[in-house]
């Protein structure tokens, strides 16, 4: 079985000519009326939902309980939900533990999967189908989540951050679909290159990288956004909240409802019923966690369909 | 040229993929060889090497349990209801974009789609909880005008539901990349002499549209197929208290909770290689498929 990495079929961009071609019959209102309701619908239950977090996160206390929850419509806007958990050590230091195993985690995955993707791309270099083989068997096989985790924590990974990075620093399906960019890399360059001396360093730093710009920002993008969102390593092998990031501590104090220390709820009136933090803190957190995507995603955004490719496996 | 002359002349090649090789060493094959400690009695205190071999009693164990086989069966059912309600909405969400005609319009659809892909799945469930749960949007408006409130986020009868609408919520527009790609890359020619012959819009969807999305629709439904067993982890783990075992179990949670909650690192260990091994027999069963339908799939012959 040989690997090839075929662009997907439309690495040309849909059709971008504006006007109706003259052999297609003009759009019947209903038709229309249709196809906007339906546009309409779709858009709206992606974006009110985040428009409610967002919303609720700046409500103070009376909006909330006089929408019942969730605020729909702007009452009484207010800062102070950011102002509390910028003043919460617990949700401050989760957010340092985030942003650094993000920034941390996606360099290292860069760089190993940017060389493994290269020193896999020349065509005819020694042991480079028996390597890829080795490592498209961990795509179809796995020894699931128990072995893996005894062999992190027999590695010493328990309580450590390393363990939020270095079991699931590189995709397998990443390297390949940058392999195949890398490949398509006009070869004449190369050979350009290599004629006036330079080494696979220099032909990869050179030639390669700034040819494969749009893959190199998706795929930078899907490795942060794997960081930032990752939430199970943490669960597994992180058992105290001083060492947690951010989707722990949404996933303890906001799904689980549990108590969050700092935040100044008092405790219910029964034994044992603690009351929550504010909804609106909770929703401060959230959006916290929706900010750095918002941010990126523009940059990013027009490579997708560039960068998109289907890793298909031929033999 | 012989291979030692070889690996000279490609060194820094092989030195280039050996920090993906250590990685996948440690942290995919090792675990692939430890999880023969399924055929062990394996003890924290004694350690792999000298826990003692039990052979297939474990295995045995596990096929007698039924809450192994309630997990197996939330699996199957839970990716047979996505299978029919989610595999077509990316399909259909591509076909109704591709129709609009204004690029701008298109693009922002686009991006807006494509963002939840991006949340996570704690986020995606903290959305949704907030949204449609016992104290969410949805209830607080049915309260307030005197209808019964439904929780649907801990309804164990209509949970198989809910994680489907979670997945289209989170997954459908990203989905659509593919298809679009695909939708591109079909000749406009073939609708011009389809509409000169006099074919109607629904026609031309018919016999060009649908035909030059066909080997995508195949290469995604046998990923889909090849993949049944593994229904979102993550997104099962974070809602299976909330909803029940008796509806949200499934097997990768199963083989979690028997090993890292309750310590019984062989059972979970069982759990997880039983999966492994279906998984693979469905990967390439999926394959076969494809190819008798005359497309490659995901190798081809």
């Amino acid at each position: 079985m040989t690997m090839t990495t075929t662009p997907a079929t439309g690495v040309r961009s849909p059709r971008r000519d504006t006007r109706r071609p003259p052999w297609e019959e003009r759009p019947t209102p209903g038709g229309q009326a249709a196809k906007g309701t339906i546009l309409f619908v779709v858009l709206a239950v992606v974006l009110v939902p985040l428009y409610a977090v967002v919303l609720t996160s700046l409500s103070d206390q009376e909006s909330i309980n006089l929408a019942g929850g969730m605020v729909l419509v702007p009452h009484h806007l207010t800062l102070e939900s950011y102002r509390a958990i910028f003043s919460n050590s617990l949700i401050v230091h989760s957010l340092l533990v985030s942003l650094t195993i993000t920034v941390v985690g996606t360099v290292f995955s860069m760089v190993t999967t940017v060389l493994c993707a290269y020193g896999l791309s020349r065509p005819r270099s020694f042991g480079h189908r028996a390597i890829l083989m080795a490592l498209v068997v961990t795509m179809f096989f796995s020894g699931g989540i128990i072995p893996t985790f005894m062999v992190v924590s027999s590695l010493g990974g328990y309580d450590r951050y390393w363990s939020l990075i270095l079991p699931s620093a590189v995709s397998v399906f990443n390297i390949i679909v940058m392999r195949g960019f890398f490949t398509h890399t006009a070869q004449d360059l190369i050979d350009a290159a290599r004629v006036d001396g330079a080494g696979d360093w220099r032909i990869l730093w050179s030639v390669v990288l700034p040819t494969s710009r749009a893959v190199v920002a998706v795929i930078t993008l899907f490795y942060a956004v794997g960081y930032w969102n990752s939430f199970f390593n943490a669960l597994l092998y992180l058992p105290d909240n001083g060492k947690w990031p951010l989707q722990m501590i949404i996933y303890t104090y906001t799904l689980q409802g549990n108590f969050m220390p700092g935040t100044g709820a008092v405790s219910g009136q029964h034994l044992g019923h603690q009351a929550l933090a504010p909804l609106s803190l909770q929703m401060a957190v959230v959006t916290l966690t929706l900010i750095p995507i918002l941010v990126a995603y523009p940059f990013v955004q027009k490579h997708f369909t560039k960068g998109m490719l289907i890793g298909a496996i031929k033999g | 040229m012989t291979w030692r002359m070889q690996i000279r002349r490609d060194r820094t090649l092989l030195v280039m993929t050996a920090p993906v090789l250590v990685l996948l060493a440690l942290f995919a094959y090792v675990p692939m060889v430890g999880s023969v400690m399924a055929f062990q009695q394996y003890s924290v205190y004694t350690g792999f090497w000298e826990s003692d071999w039990v052979g297939m009693a474990t295995f045995q164990q596990l096929l007698g349990d039924a809450l192994f086989w309630q997990a197996f069966e939330n699996t199957l059912v839970i990716s047979a209801v996505q299978l029919l309600l989610y595999f077509p909405v990316p399909i259909a969400l591509a076909l109704l974009l591709n129709s609009i005609i204004s690029g701008k319009v298109r693009s922002f659809v686009q991006s807006v789609v494509y963002l939840p892909h991006f949340f996570s799945w704690v986020l995606v469930i903290t959305i949704f909880q907030q949204m449609l749960g016992g104290a969410g949007a949805l209830n607080s408006l049915l309260r307030r005008h005197g209808f019964e409130p439904w929780d649907i986020m801990t309804d164990p009868g209509t949970f198989t539901y809910l994680l489907t609408a979670q997945a289209v919520w989170k997954e459908a527009g990203w989905g659509i990349i593919v298809f679009l790609a695909a939708l591109a890359a079909i000749d406009q020619q073939l609708y011009e002499s389809a509409a000169v012959d006099g074919a109607g819009r629904w026609r031309r969807l018919w016999h060009v549209t649908l035909p030059g999305m066909r080997a995508v629709i195949v290469l995604m439904l046998v990923l889909r197929l090849g993949n049944a067993l593994t229904v979102g982890f993550e997104q099962m783990l974070i809602q299976r208290d909330a909803v029940g075992r008796d509806a949200a179990e499934v097997i990768d949670t199963f083989a979690y909770y028997y090993g890292v909650v309750n310590n019984n690192f062989s059972y979970g260990a069982a759990a997880g290689l039983f999966k492994g091994l279906l998984s693979l027999v469905l990967i390439l069963a999926a394959n076969r498929l494809a190819h008798a339908f005359g497309e490659d799939g995901l190798y081809r012959r």
